[in-house]
């Protein structure tokens, strides 16, 4: 069991000082599903950066089952920790296969060839991402939402004990959307740990089982997604009225065109 | 499902198939090369010269001048290819190249004062590897920060960069004494001629291109941008420091053995690629193969195709190289 805590830790967004206030110590354990809540610009993505190492903190640090991430090597904390990025980077050309078997990278040592067993992950994963009849395809010729799922299909390849996802349900369809957050799920049940960054509140309080919220002017509040997850946490979130009704037992929040105004 | 794994092109025999058709290549079109030239020789004539047999002017012909001009030619074609290669990661963009990005310029110019302040030999290399090395620092750092709009940003660098070199050259030449000139004017069109002494060039080129195998799958997740390779376990600022300094080694000691020779870095890759596919445990071994081979047989053709005169063998590479470029260009691959 892997276990990931963000220990006192504020991450550093270019352009704004680090205040001690807004420290996060959270522990994120296996089997929850964390969503990471917060209006634009507000260092979503720079957390889940921070929490994988790939961004220095601004202060305090972030802590793998007791070692402080700064003092592990990186290849160990890619066996670890995965990321899926939201923006893709456009490299050389490659295929959608390739991509999947990167995922590999991590558990092989410089001499080692992608063995069958390598492969076979990478056909499975492509398989649980509907991306079969497209192995073949130049990366640079997928949609949108075909690159979010090979991206996806690479980090699954990987099987990291902990998977920081950022923004997993941009440009895909409904029906996608719901078979990524399954997905996601279906780690978290293998007791993964899985944190994503989300903008849509209504994904969260289906699926998540903790929130964090990253509000732009205080300091930010995480906890179980059915408590924080209501009118009077996220309109000050977003500075914008909400209202709220109930499907399947979960809430749904709808923007409404109505001034909000801060109580403060 | 299985033609996807052999696609994929990620076993050992997939790597070592292509790697002995290109050895293969590799020695027969240097065994041609040495039979071709001013005086015609058979294969068992250049048997027997290599052996210290047969006639004294075979021997001499064979060991003294073609021998090395052989070796010198198969060995500049291997660490541009490769350094062209290393570069194309780094950058990631097919485009690059140590001669159109000003790299080999700058070794020119380094290589150029140093004739001039009568320096031979390691320390001539030495200053082509100042110059290498300041030219990609120059590129990089002008147009480094790659996101969109990367390939007008990095050629509109490599071209500035080397128009600037051009003029250091114009001015080095401008203030020779005449006596150097010659010698000079040789690093400026990429020649052979002069090439005697290869082992500095295969001293290089051989533990290089050994030692980048393992490190070929770092470098495919390089390719495929420094987040991305980062996040899944690789070193990236201490690798493309590596390959910086690599690719600036490989370019310099190119230089000081041949000139500055064009293109061979941009063309090799990018037709391997076309075939092989881009892993990089096999493009990084087969470009110095088949780089060597591309400058090999086009040195022999610039020794015969207007024999008894020779041209040199840069003249050959751009003739193949611009072409391509702006084939690639045009195509949008990059």
């Amino acid at each position: 069991m892997t276990w990931l805590r963000a220990d006192q830790l504020v991450v550093a967004i270019p352009g704004q000082t680090p205040c001690s206030e807004h420290a996060l110590t959270i522990d994120f354990k296996p089997g929850e599903v964390w969503g990471v809540l917060g209006p634009n610009g507000v260092g979503k993505t720079t957390l889940l950066h921070t929490l994988a190492s790939l961004t220095t903190p601004a202060m305090g640090q972030v802590m793998l089952d007791d070692t402080p991430l700064k003092d592990l090597h990186r290849t160990h904390i890619a066996q670890q920790v995965g990321v899926m990025f939201q923006a893709h980077q456009d490299g050389f050309p490659a295929t959608v296969f390739e991509t999947a078997l990167l995922g590999r990278f991590p558990h092989l040592s410089p001499w080692d060839m992608e063995s069958e067993q390598d492969l076979a992950l990478a056909e499975q994963a492509l398989a649980q991402l509907d991306l079969t009849s497209l192995v073949q395809r130049s990366l640079s010729t997928l949609s949108g939402g075909e690159r979010q799922r090979a991206a996806l299909a690479t980090l699954l390849t990987q099987q990291p004990e902990i998977w920081l996802v950022d923004e997993p349900t941009n440009h895909l369809d409904l029906h996608h959307q719901v078979a990524v957050m399954a997905l996601l799920k279906e780690q978290a049940l293998r007791q993964k740990t899985v944190i994503m960054s989300l903008h849509d509140v209504n994904l969260a309080a289906q699926w998540c089982s903790h929130v964090l919220l990253l509000y732009p002017d205080r300091a930010p509040i995480w906890g179980r997604a059915e408590t924080l997850l209501t009118q009077e946490y996220l309109e000050p979130l977003y500075r914008q009225s909400l209202a709220v009704t109930e499907v399947n037992q979960r809430p749904v929040f709808v923007p409404v065109a109505q001034v909000y105004k801060s109580i403060d | 499902m299985l033609d996807v794994r052999s696609k994929a092109r990620v076993t050992r025999r997939a790597i070592f198939l292509p790697i002995a058709l290109l050895v293969l290549l590799a020695v027969l079109s240097m065994v041609l090369s040495v039979t071709q030239g001013s005086v015609a020789l058979s294969p068992s004539a250049v048997w027997q010269a290599l052996q210290g047999q047969g006639s004294i002017l075979n021997q001499t012909v064979v060991m003294e001048l073609r021998l090395p001009r052989v070796l010198s030619a198969f060995a500049t074609g291997g660490l541009l290819a490769l350094a062209g290669a290393l570069m194309q990661i780094l950058l990631r963009n097919p485009l690059a190249d140590p001669y159109v990005l000003g790299i080999s310029g700058g070794a020119s110019v380094a290589a150029l004062a140093a004739i001039l302040l009568g320096l031979t030999g390691l320390l001539m290399s030495g200053m082509a590897f100042i110059g290498a090395a300041l030219s990609t620092l120059l590129v990089f750092g002008l147009a480094g920060q790659l996101s969109h709009n990367s390939t007008l940003r990095l050629l509109l660098t490599g071209v500035v960069i080397a128009a600037g070199w051009g003029a250091l050259i114009t001015l080095i030449l401008a203030l020779a004494p005449p006596d150097k000139l010659p010698g000079m004017l040789y690093w400026l069109m990429g020649d052979l001629a002069y090439a005697h002494t290869p082992w500095l060039a295969w001293l290089v080129l051989v533990p290089v291109t050994v030692l980048l195998v393992p490190l070929g799958r770092s470098l495919n997740l390089l390719a495929r941008g420094p987040m991305q390779a980062a996040a899944l376990g690789v070193n990236v600022k201490g690798l493309e420091r590596l390959v910086f300094i690599v690719a600036s080694l490989l370019t310099a000691v190119a230089v000081t053995t041949a000139g500055s020779v064009g293109f061979v870095g941009l063309v090799v890759p990018h037709m391997l690629r076309l075939v092989l596919g881009n892993d990089q445990r096999l493009i990084l071994p087969a470009s110095a193969l088949a780089g060597g081979c591309l400058v090999t047989l086009a040195d022999t053709l610039a020794r015969t195709v207007i024999a008894p005169e020779q041209l040199p063998v840069g003249v050959i590479t751009a003739l193949l190289g611009v072409p391509t470029f702006l084939y690639l260009l045009q195509r949008g691959r990059v």
